[in-house]
């Protein structure tokens, strides 16, 4: 028998396990439906806010030297209300809004703007590392964390994941304290926050200075990530950091992740890595004789 | 080691040209961008200020490249006060370049739009027949022209210039001019680059009539690598599918010529 890609994530069934991840690519329909159609499982939103924020000024985006990519874009985006306008239509992709607040009422507010919506899961930002008040500032506080999980569990039945990095609090007992208030997942991780400076010119290259690290460089973090988070808690889990390959991505499922995020990967091998990704996986599950996704979910940890 | 296109390099102006009173072209030594593909895009990092893309202008000089920037926007201002000895960053070349058809030509420039224009013209066989069609408000605001007329010294060409305001050449928007040429012949390839609306008619008219026809858009961009999003048009990244279309894809595209992003991602109508 084929095997099969389908996947889920506590509640969320998709028929694919590889999403694009939040910030990529996220602010057009059109653009969604084509990366539906090019094999994304799901496609994550930029994060919105309860208004539009035009983010920093460029530079906001460049490759490392070394190997991964530097990012301060600053949370741009069109706000939910904007946003929610635009997905109104959409029938056929499986959505995930991510959203970014500071308290509580940030996100109850705007789950209201998508009741008209198709939305298969919420995605709380609780981990970007460069936009103060929001983020992994509030991540990093417990109590917040607690407050702003149990109202958006209040406020909507869609299935909502908390996007964890790594802060200053431990990223476990941000998801221990997730899980407590009723997340449904966990998505681990978001980037690392860094720098880099221009040896030339002698000043920092983002325009805001600070940024997160993605790409090949953090993979094996996240991955240690996916592999604690699993080992501890028993909640779905999507991998998420550095993931370039089809290897990779079952390393993460390995390790306990159910689904996985793609964000540098499209900026180094556009938008054709999905399907690439995709066959990957299909061949190693034949050779392997899985035909489920989920039997290879966590096995890592038997050996 | 071959260099890495996504990584910023630092590089000295080594001349600067006025070429209007709010146009300036920047000239540096670049063996990469020196020969880049005419519709092909650099990020070009203005130390402190900001980094914007930017079409890479030819130079006479051979190893040689330049940006060519109308002072406009904080960015754009930025690059345009940069002294000869000042440095910038810059990363690429980025997209796809033009589709160059043989025979009867016509290539429209709208401002710094003209730029690509005059790297396609360097690719033009001797045997075409060139018309280069230059819109611009007023007198004072054309430039080019006698580059043009020096880069087609071995063609069969005409260099045609409209102003707004009639002040000089013909007078009356560029559209109309174009409208009128492809009417009157038969051209080959029709090649546009300015403001969105000079190249949303100059597509219809040339489509229209089924004559091959590509514009290079320009759109709001961040990462110029298709990470962030911000230079998409309908499904199209500009930054990774463009900036070069075809005639027949644009016709299909919900916003070209309608709309553009915001900073925010707000679609805005023109």
């Amino acid at each position: 028998m084929e095997p099969s890609l389908a996947t889920s994530i506590g509640q969320i069934q998709l028929e694919r396990p590889v999403m694009l991840a939040s910030g990529i690519l996220g602010i057009s329909l059109d653009v969604f439906n084509r990366l539906y159609r090019s094999g994304a499982g799901a496609v994550v939103t930029k994060s919105l806010s309860t208004e539009p924020w035009d983010g920093y000024p460029n530079p906001t985006i460049f490759s490392v030297n070394g190997g991964g990519w530097m990012n301060a874009v600053g949370l741009s985006n069109p706000g939910a209300p904007n946003f929610a306008k635009m997905i109104e239509s959409n029938q056929d992709v499986p959505i995930i809004v991510s959203l970014v607040g500071s308290i509580p009422a940030d996100f109850e507010l705007m789950i209201k703007q998508f009741e008209n919506c198709k939305v298969t899961a919420y995605e709380l930002n609780l981990s970007c590392p460069h936009v103060a008040k929001v983020g992994l500032e509030v991540g990093d506080d417990p109590e917040l964390v607690k407050q702003i999980v149990t109202t958006v569990k209040n406020s909507t039945k869609v299935p909502v994941i908390a996007k964890v990095g790594l802060g200053t609090t431990h990223y476990l007992k941000t998801v221990g304290t997730a899980i407590e208030s009723g997340i449904d997942a966990i998505t681990a991780i978001n980037t690392v926050r860094a720098m880099a400076i221009d040896v030339e010119t002698q000043r920092p290259i983002l325009s805001n200075k600070f940024g997160g690290l993605s790409g090949t460089p953090i993979k094996p973090i996240a991955l240690r990530c996916v592999y604690e988070i699993s080992s501890k808690y028993d909640i779905p889990i999507i991998g998420c950091g550095g993931i370039s390959n089809w290897e990779d991505a079952i390393e993460f499922f390995l390790a306990g992740a159910s689904a996985i995020q793609l964000g540098s990967a499209v900026g180094d091998n556009w938008i054709s890595i999905f399907d690439d990704i995709n066959k990957g996986i299909l061949q190693y599950m034949k050779k392997k004789n899985f035909s489920t996704l989920q039997e290879m979910v966590g096995l890592a940890k038997k050996s | 080691m071959q260099r890495n296109h996504n990584h910023t390099k630092i590089i000295t102006i080594e001349k600067v040209i006025d070429e209007t009173p709010t146009v300036r072209t920047l000239v540096f030594s670049d063996e990469i961008m020196a020969n880049v593909l005419p519709g092909q895009f650099a990020m070009v990092w203005i130390p402190g200020i900001n980094e914007l893309p930017m079409s890479v202008m030819i130079s006479q000089e051979s190893g040689k490249a330049a940006f060519t920037v109308r002072k406009h926007g904080d960015a754009s201002t930025g690059l345009f006060n940069i002294k000869v000895g000042g440095q910038i960053g810059i990363r690429g070349p980025y997209g796809n370049s033009f589709d160059l058809k043989e025979g009867k030509l016509l290539l429209v420039g709208g401002g710094t739009g003209l730029v690509p224009m005059m790297r396609l013209l360097t690719f033009v066989k001797p045997t075409d027949d060139v018309t280069v069609l230059i819109g611009a408000k007023s007198k004072d605001e054309v430039f080019f022209e006698d580059l043009s007329n020096t880069l087609l010294e071995k063609n069969t060409h005409k260099v045609l210039v409209s102003t707004d305001d009639g002040s000089y050449g013909e007078k009356g928007f560029v559209t109309d001019l174009v409208e009128k040429l492809v009417s009157e012949n038969q051209f080959d390839g029709v090649y546009v680059c300015g403001p969105e609306i000079m190249m949303y008619k100059t597509v219809q008219s040339a489509h229209s009539r089924k004559i091959f026809v590509q514009a290079s858009l320009e759109r709001m961009m961040k990462c110029g690598v298709g990470i962030c999003g911000s230079c998409c048009v309908g499904e199209d990244l500009v930054c990774k599918d463009g900036t070069v279309f075809d005639g027949d894809h644009l016709s299909t595209n919900k916003e070209f010529g309608i709309s553009h992003r915001n900073k925010a991602g707000i679609l805005e109508n023109y």
